[in-house]
């Protein structure tokens, strides 16, 4: 749906909406020791786009299996698009798109079948149903293998199909779960602008992920979730700024250290030394680079190396639970990683 | 409530399911095309087991108390058809098993449609295959010297109620998948066919049969089904026969449809 039909929409109902994604103590239990989800809020605006982000078995998946309808909540409530994703459950898939985790496409059907079956389950009208389904395989790069079946697509492919379907009928809220895990860097970008567009176009989106590059670079806000409790909310900036500043580490030649140590100490924090790294706080953050380079140049310092390092989601992750973020010191290799599968009571 | 989301009429929505069903009907049809492994049970198997019973057992005919018939071929193709559709069953278990397995049934749960349209979409491939069986059997069987002896009503009755027994046991089959949600345990249950089929009036009339197979087989819904199915190929044709056929198919399509609804509220309650 996009933004003027989306406001179209809103203004026949006899109530506001207030967010798209509204959840109130959200609870899934599955016997009495394993506890998937714990009594978790969160809220998201239209037009939104939040990353649900945690480790294996946090309880991404559950939740969103709940969100759409696909596992009743044992506790709590939660409301999509403006429906109880309980008492309203056809409302809630009317107005949702969905691609899951392990990108649920018949390998004996064709993407254009695919589409067209998808279309028929939304009740498009044939006519319909076709021309946006050509339209969409269209938008995701897959006219040209259209007609192949998809056993022989590859998991970019896969997942591009997967977002296809998930909007063949213009959904308002859309949902997906870890939908770049296993992907290469390229197929992973165009999974990101893809969405990007999505959102753009006015699509509100909830996606999972265990990439904290992902989380940080698509979303607005980023909820961190943990052995399923809510461990943090907000932007990828606030949270980043919850846990400390940007800080620089400088490597200065031998014997210069004291002097440089001293000058650093004018323009922010001074942090204990690391591996022969001097390093201090930056409360301007980057605009205080260029003047401590400078300044150090003046004193006759000579910097061998410099680094601004600013906080990452998995310091905030730290922060909150103690621990790395399950794969953080693989971000910058995602493609190296094993497809993983998180399990149901997760 | 958005534009979007608001619930078409009863009967748009009627249609809209109606298309569904076919739909999906359509794709199961051509997933048993596309991987010839399901096929090959439905047809390929009780084709050889025809051909060999047939070929191996035909004397049969001779034995006192043997129904009398045209040829032992027209008192085995009763048996070939059921084999077959109950085998339809089983690949119909397997394929919804292999789709509950790669999470296609959650695309299908998490659509706008009424929970038993994906069932049904099954179903209505199972009776395809069935008609596709009794076509089959019917041409092969006209082709080596067997006789429709209630003429071409008769050959409706066979095929109406090898369609509707192909359906029962595609009940059947959607029950173990939506229980056990595991392609192998549907597999598993191939052999149990024959050992149903054993235990009826499919093969060998049961007036012949020893104890205690031959009570097993008085108590069988299947040896109903059977002598329906047979009665316009050997005789002529009888009302209380069909009525048999029919009333077997019924207890066997109740017992499924009632495992049935338990399986998907399961699924739905513990996905």
């Amino acid at each position: 749906m996009t933004p003027r039909t989306w406001a179209a929409a809103r203004d026949r109902l006899a109530f506001p909406l207030v967010a798209a994604i509204e959840v109130r103590g959200l609870e899934r239990r599955y016997s009495d020791e394993v506890l998937a989800v714990a009594g978790i809020d969160l809220e998201v605006s239209e037009g939104e786009i939040y990353a649900f982000l945690g480790p294996n078995g946090a309880g991404k998946t559950t939740t969103v299996r709940m969100l759409v309808t696909l596992l009743q909540p044992t506790g709590g409530t939660a409301r999509v698009a403006g429906f109880d994703v309980v008492r309203e459950a056809p409302s809630v898939r009317r107005s949702i798109g969905v691609a899951l985790q392990e990108a649920a496409l018949d390998p004996l059907m064709t993407g254009r079948e695919l589409m067209r079956l998808q279309g028929t389950l939304h009740g498009l009208p044939s006519d319909e149903g076709r021309r946006r389904g050509d339209a969409l395989l269209e938008r995701v790069g897959l006219s040209l293998a259209a007609d192949r079946r998809v056993g022989t697509y590859s998991g970019g492919m896969r997942r591009r199909l997967d977002l296809a379907t998930a909007l063949v009928h213009d959904p308002t809220v859309l949902f997906l779960d870890e939908p770049t895990t296993g992907l290469d860097p390229v197929s992973r970008i165009a999974i990101w602008d893809e969405v990007r567009r999505l959102n753009d176009d006015g699509t509100t989106v909830f996606l999972t992920t265990q990439y904290l590059e992902e989380a940080d670079h698509l979303a607005d806000r980023v909820g961190i979730i943990d052995n399923g409790k809510m461990a943090a909310e907000g932007t990828p900036g606030e949270l980043k700024s919850q846990v400390g500043i940007a800080h620089l580490e400088v490597v200065i030649a031998a014997g210069e250290s004291a002097k440089a140590g001293e000058i650093l100490e004018r323009f922010g924090v001074p942090m204990p030394a690391r591996d022969g790294r001097l390093m201090v706080g930056l409360p301007r953050g980057a605009a205080d680079v260029a003047p401590i380079v400078r300044a150090l140049d003046e004193a006759g310092c000579a910097v061998e190396a410099l680094e601004l390092v600013q906080p990452t989601l998995d310091d905030v992750f730290v922060e909150k639970t103690g621990r790395h973020l399950e794969g953080a010191a693989d971000q910058q290799h995602p493609e190296q990683q094993p497809a993983v599968e998180e399990p149901v009571s997760g | 409530m958005s534009a979007a989301a608001a619930a078409p009429p009863l009967g748009a929505r009627m249609a809209g399911e109606a298309r569904v069903v076919a739909a999906l009907g359509r794709r199961s049809v051509r997933q048993a095309f596309r991987r010839p492994q399901f096929l090959a049970p439905i047809i390929v198997f009780p084709t050889l087991f025809l051909a060999v019973n047939t070929g191996g057992a035909g004397r049969a005919v001779d034995l006192p108390q043997f129904p009398p018939v045209h040829g032992f071929l027209d008192f085995q193709l009763a048996g070939a058809m059921l084999q077959s559709t109950m085998l339809a069953g089983v690949s119909a278990a397997i394929s919804l098993a292999l789709d509950i397995q790669i999470g296609f049934v959650d695309r299908l749960v998490a659509a706008p449609i009424a929970r038993a349209s994906f069932v049904l979409g099954r179903l209505v491939a199972t009776g395809v295959l069935g008609l596709i069986s009794v076509l089959w059997f019917l041409t092969i069987g006209l082709i080596f010297g067997a006789h429709i002896a209630a003429g071409v009503a008769g050959f409706v009755v066979v095929l109406v109620l090898v369609t509707l027994n192909a359906i029962a046991w595609g009940t059947i089959g959607a029950a173990l998948a939506l229980n056990t949600g595991s392609p192998s345990v549907a597999q598993g249950v191939f052999p149990i066919v024959f050992v149903i089929l054993f235990l009826s009036s499919a093969f060998f009339p049961e007036g012949l049969l020893l104890e205690p197979a031959k009570t097993i087989a008085n108590w069988n819904p299947m040896s109903l089904i059977a002598d329906g199915l047979r009665d316009p190929i050997i005789s002529d044709l009888s009302l209380d026969k069909t009525l048999e056929g029919l009333a077997g198919i019924a207890i066997v399509a109740s017992i499924g449809a009632i495992l049935c609804a338990r399986g998907v509220n399961k699924k739905l309650r513990s996905a």
